[in-house]
């Protein structure tokens, strides 16, 4: 593989555009921006940033398992690291940066006690196979944790270790085929019914448990069609998945039919709680007939997204599905906490174990952080601020932009569709890109699937009315200059990232993985 | 409450621009019966003080690695952090931003990615990485699947020296979708043991090295046999530091790495979050789950990064997708590979030699035990021991006395068998003087 060259042509003004290049400059360096090349291209060959003891061993006694051949790791000494990483971060947008409006993705504040919590040795610094009686104070916060969120969701078991919401649908849908095959039904019933505007996450799991998805039709207001859900149910059907609130910001109007009708046909109700920060203590999924829902910890609950992960998605189960979660889980014996480790010892209709330890200690402390620190008030205030600060941008845009369900509120998130750019040349991309320009993350686009052109926003609780104003006032701009005739301004979006737009297309068509050396060179890698 | 910014007032002027009188009129669809007035049964808001002392009396209650001698392993390692890594961690755009979906804003997260990804890579001896899977267990149970994927073939033959949870989670889920395992017998140098088992249905042949008894091995034998029946070759590693000294797995043959990358750059956390390393040969790439960031220019020719080979992935494929993950391990990418650009190849190899050596010394000193029983002929940081009394018994009155000595195998796997055999490991942290306490005070133990 060729490698290509590592500092950036200085960027051509645009033309008929007054942007910030008319004098480019002469190293690619723009401001406080330094290009930063990576770590394999620099002169870290040999070097490292860390003091050790002289190894009093060869590893000769190891004999020909001793790896011979270079690695090809750079070393970096300690401010050379902190340059490089510092350089790195500050091409990234941040929540603590401004609003980070993705639907579905609930982007809010991440409170810093949750991080100091979180790094306490106690937590930190403990092994997941330490003997019981000296990480008791570990299984106490995980049984505290448990606590927390059957009492919020009204439902009377949970499994905490999933690491990831798509993991907890995962474990939800092996309690349900568990729960199937206990009675003998698992044969018969082969399919799973999921909504057309779901998760790609929820086919895809249902799949990955050996079921065939079938897709429930949408009424024009946005929601699970209960007439063709109806056609569909039958003693075929193990579950259905229904985000509620769905992908589309709105509440399942008709949830307590689905959930009847559903059990009446003897499936279960698997619940997708993405959207959960919209109704926490204000409503409880286990009155709404739900048997299994996964609360993703890093949306409703605070924990960092971190670029992508690491997340949690514990599962909380109703009594129907309850003795079929998997190992390990807590139990409070009077007498200090018990982590019971085997199906076997306990439950013997538990469906296995999902991961190697307890799952995700370190979202579970600051999730906990989270919840004492609102309470239940507190909490219910988040849900009412969210859909509160969705239903505000939807107003103050609905006369510019065109909302995909005008009619009724929202909740937690306004859904728009691209009709009202019918004419302009413009697309939601182009669009989103020019929001970049302005300074903001954009919304999710062309989610959900149901919509042309969506475009998603959630704003979340922790969103100031000044911040939501400025956003809005963004956003009002930018539409009155797509009608306007305005293209340039989104076509090449965006201009004042550190980037361009980037190619996509090119990257997917040959994919390049990894640096590798320079052709003759005699670096591994 | 601290974290909400809006003020009586803004609500009420909010609710005017909305054109609703009240909160509840925003919650109209919610059906009547499912209404709830009130707060939910749990305490009130609380301020930080407050949740601070709560959470630290519950932390207290823990007996923490770095302060009493300490010999855990099994799939989970104590190492030395440097504080680099947990300070750019928590920088707001590493720690408050999301998946890159906007690359123009995320070349940060894109850049480590790519960074991480060849780190990995040459780590490992593979031709390419993915972004990461949750832990190493969850990447083993994805390495079967995917075999079963690219052979059409629907059994996994897996090794006794595989770390039992893993089997069990790679298990759980394998079978949902109809995937035979056929795991052997439990034995501290069983690994040549798979080849007997490789036959024509044969996708995939899982070994650990070290395994979960310390041993390494050189599985280049068994890679050639599992070629030569149409079958590849899956070998998960629960400690990445030893790849910094022994054979990396592509070097001895492996189609699919699933290791466990908690060792470089992340906490104990008492299991989680962890980091699951995914490593492959290109030819299998369209097959892989996960995330991968690759390379690509913009719109002037400066080269950039990208998330990309998406229409695997689930949000494009649905229901076809090669896995049902969504995410990566991000943040714990981000310190895996902080950590492993200070290290650089010199301080990895070095980090390894102390790990290596510690871990001899632990052994002579517990060889010297009468009645104690060294099993592991080769390893790397942790070995296993035979007891003349039950290891679980022991583990607990060693720990009554404040030294945590070891994983006893039958936590692991109650049923094998092996309630006399102790797991033990030993890393740079480890002090000369733990070891001295550790085998005084498993002498002591042994002779009561």
């Amino acid at each position: 593989m060729s490698t290509m060259n590592t500092v950036g042509r200085p960027t051509a003004p645009n033309a008929g555009f007054d942007n910030d290049y008319k004098h480019p400059t002469l190293t690619g360096g723009r401001g406080l921006l330094q290009d930063e090349p990576l770590i394999f291209e620099g002169e870290g060959w040999g070097k490292t940033g860390v003091d050790l003891p002289k190894p009093a061993t060869d590893g000769s006694d190891l004999g020909d398992l001793v790896r011979k051949d270079p690695i090809g790791l750079p070393g970096l000494s300690e401010p050379e690291a902190m340059r490089h990483y510092v350089r790195l971060s500050q091409k990234n947008h941040a929540i603590d940066l401004a609003i980070y409006p993705l639907g579905s993705c609930t982007m809010k504040h991440n409170p810093r006690l949750n991080e100091k919590m979180a790094r306490l040795p106690g937590f930190s610094d403990i092994h997941p196979l330490q003997p019981q009686s000296t990480v008791q104070g570990a299984l106490e916060l995980m049984d505290n944790l448990a606590h927390w969120l059957t009492t919020l969701t009204g439902m009377p078991a949970v499994a905490l270790s999933p690491k990831a919401g798509a993991h907890g649908e995962l474990c939800g849908l092996m309690a349900i085929r568990a729960a199937h095959e206990a009675k003998g039904e698992h044969e018969q019933r082969r399919k799973v019914l999921v909504p057309t505007s779901a998760h790609g996450t929820n086919p895809a799991t249902a799949a990955f448990v050996g079921y065939s998805v079938v897709e429930v039709a949408q009424t024009d207001d946005g929601r699970v069609d209960v007439a063709d859900l109806a056609a569909k149910l039958g003693p075929d059907v193990a579950a259905i998945m229904v985000t509620n609130p769905n992908t589309c910001g709105l509440f399942e109007r008709d949830i307590l039919e689905i959930s009847r009708l559903t059990h009446e046909a003897g499936a279960y109700f698997y619940c997708d709680g993405a959207n959960f920060n919209a109704i926490v203590g204000r409503v409880r999924p286990g009155d709404l007939g739900v048997d299994a829902m996964h609360i993703n910890l890093h949306k409703t609950f605070s924990t960092p997204h971190g670029g992508g992960g690491p997340g949690a998605g514990p599962v909380v189960l109703s009594e129907a599905l309850a003795p079929f979660a998997p190992a390990p889980w807590v139990v409070n014996t009077g007498d200090g906490y018990k982590l019971v480790e085997r199906e076997e010892d306990e439950a013997e209709q538990a469906f296995g174990r999902l991961c190697a330890f307890q799952g995700q200690m370190g979202m579970y402390v600051r999730a906990l952080s989270y919840m004492m620190s609102h309470g239940s008030d507190g909490l219910r205030q988040v849900a009412e601020d969210a859909v509160l600060n969705a239903n505000y941008i939807k107003a103050r845009l609905e006369d510019l932009m065109s909302p995909a369900f005008p009619e009724g509120p929202c909740m937690h998130e306004a859904l728009f569709d691209d009709e009202w750019l019918k004419g302009t040349d413009i697309t939601t991309l182009d669009f989103a890109k020019a929001m970049i320009d302005e300074g903001f993350h954009p919304m999710t686009m062309y989610f959900p699937l149901v919509v042309h052109g969506a475009m998603l926003i959630e704003p979340t609780e922790t969103e100031s009315k000044a911040e939501l104003d400025r956003f809005i006032e963004a956003m009002r701009l930018l539409a009155q200059a797509a009608k306007a005739g305005d293209v340039d301004r989104f076509k090449g979006a965006p201009f004042h990232a550190p980037l361009r737009r980037l190619d996509e297309t090119r990257a997917a068509r040959s994919p390049r993985l990894r640096w590798s050396a320079p052709e003759g060179s005699n670096r591994a890698g | 409450m601290r974290y909400l910014p809006l003020t009586p007032d803004d609500r009420e002027a909010m609710l005017a621009a909305i054109g609703a009188e009240s909160i509840d009129d925003l919650f109209i669809d919610v059906p009547q019966a499912a209404r709830r007035d009130g707060f939910v049964d749990l305490p009130r808001v609380a301020g930080e003080l407050e949740v601070e002392r709560a959470l630290s009396t519950m932390a207290g209650k823990n007996a923490t690695a770095s302060t009493v001698p300490f010999f855990c392993g099994a799939g989970a390692y104590k190492h030395h952090v440097p504080a680099t890594v947990d300070h750019v961690i928590q920088r707001s755009e590493f720690l408050t931003s999301y998946t890159p979906y906007q690359p123009e804003i995320a070349q940060g997260t894109l850049q480590y990615l790519y960074e991480f990804q060849t780190q990995v890579a040459n780590l490992t001896g593979m031709e390419v990485a993915n972004a990461s899977l949750y832990d190493g267990s969850t990447a083993m149970a994805e390495g079967v699947l995917m075999a079963t994927r690219v052979t059409r073939r629907n059994k996994a033959v897996i090794s006794g020296g595989v770390h039992p949870h893993y089997v069990k989670a790679t298990e759980t889920v394998v079978h949902a979708v109809g995937v035979e395992t056929q795991a052997l017998t439990a034995a501290v140098d069983a690994e040549d043991a798979v080849i007997a088992a490789i036959d024509k249905d044969t996708a995939c042949v899982v070994v650990q090295t070290p395994n979960v008894f310390g041993t390494a091995t050189d599985v280049t034998k068994i890679a050639e046999a599992a070629h030569a029946a149409g079958a590849l070759l899956i070998v998960v590693v629960t400690e990445a530091v030893s790849m910094g000294l022994l054979k990396s797995p592509g070097e001895m043959g492996a189609d699919i790495v699933a290791a466990e990358g908690q060792s470089i750059g992340n906490a104990l956390n008492f299991g989680g979050p962890y980091i699951g390393l995914f490593a492959t040969r290109e030819k299998l790439l369209r097959q892989t789950p996960g995330r991968y960031c690759g390379e690509t220019v913009d719109a002037e020719g400066r080269r950039g990064f990208v998330l990309t080979l998406s229409t695997r992935e689930q949000h494009i494929r649905r229901d076809k997708a090669t896995s049902n993950i969504c995410t990566n391990s991000g943040l714990c990418c981000l310190a895996f590979s902080i950590h492993m650009s200070l290290l650089g190849e010199t301080g990895l190899r070095q980090l390894a030699l102390l790990n290596h050596e510690k871990a001899v010394a632990t052994r002579d000193a517990l060889a010297a035990i009468p009645g104690v029983e060294i099993l592991t002929p080769r390893f790397f940081n942790e070995f296993a021991v035979k007891l003349p009394k039950n290891a679980a018994e022991v583990v607990q009155t060693m720990a009554d006395n404040g030294v945590l000595c070891g994983v006893p195998y039958s936590r692991l796997a109650p049923d094998a068998g092996l309630d006399d055999v102790l797991l033990v490991a030993a890393t740079e942290t480890t002090l000369d003087a733990d070891i001295k306490i550790l085998a005084a005070s498993l002498a002591k133990v042994l002779a009561a």
